[in-house]
């Protein structure tokens, strides 16, 4: 006695489609990650000034790398926080 | 990486280095002392591409419990050995809080150059930076 409501699929459905995630340096063509804009670098940091991962920003291993490099000379000379509070 | 820099013995290097003086001095003595290591890159063979006095900027963590620091931005070409020389004197300097020589590779320098005549990194298009690979 199946009604109408009660059907089952073998998958589960996905509901929301999240659009695929990209890197964004290849995409741009960026060659080089500059230590000193630190605008920039932020977006690759959260709100207490630690590192995205690659899960997140989408970015290739190659240019995370860089980034993380970029990072951490921006840090050395206090163009970037090591530890904050809400930096945006 | 940049090899094309070839001098008739020795091998020149892109570098670029980056001093944050103490906010204390005054306006001729970070003059001075900006005259001071560019004069000793340049003596010991190396040629200075750019400067760029960024001035008294506020830093984001105190550093010998100072806010603010005066940084000092050069782009230079040094044989290898240079380097060395520059970090002797700049660890006697104690006007220096901090300084940082980073080697850079030729889409560094490529970089440095769009930037120092204003043109923003993020809003490049593929084209002007494939025109980079062929130079």
């Amino acid at each position: 006695m199946a009604k109408q409501n009660d059907i089952k699929y073998l998958s589960t459905t996905r509901v929301d489609r999240r659009p695929k995630k990209y890197c964004r340096f290849k995409k741009l063509g960026i060659k080089y990650v500059d230590y000193k804009d630190a605008e920039f670098l932020k977006k690759f940091l959260n709100e207490q000034g630690k590192m995205l991962p690659r899960r997140i920003t989408g970015n290739s291993l190659k240019f995370q790398r860089k980034v993380a490099v970029a990072i951490k000379k921006a840090r050395q000379l206090a163009l970037l926080p090591f530890v904050t509070d809400l930096m945006k | 990486m940049a090899t094309e820099n070839q001098t008739t013995d020795q091998k020149l290097q892109s570098y670029e280095l980056m001093i944050i003086f103490t906010p204390v001095l005054a306006e001729e003595e970070f003059k001075a002392a900006q005259q001071k290591f560019s004069d000793l890159i340049t003596s010991n063979g190396g040629s200075i591409t750019a400067t760029e006095p960024m001035g008294l900027r506020t830093l984001a963590y105190p550093i010998d419990k100072k806010t603010t620091g005066l940084y000092w931005l050069t782009e230079y070409q040094a044989p290898t050995d240079v380097n060395q020389k520059l970090e002797i004197q700049m660890g006697r300097d104690e006007s220096i809080m901090r300084q940082m020589i980073t080697r850079l590779d030729k889409y560094a320098v490529a970089y440095n150059d769009r930037r120092r005549k204003g043109i923003k990194l993020e809003h490049t298009p593929k084209r002007a930076t494939e025109e980079v690979d062929e130079a």
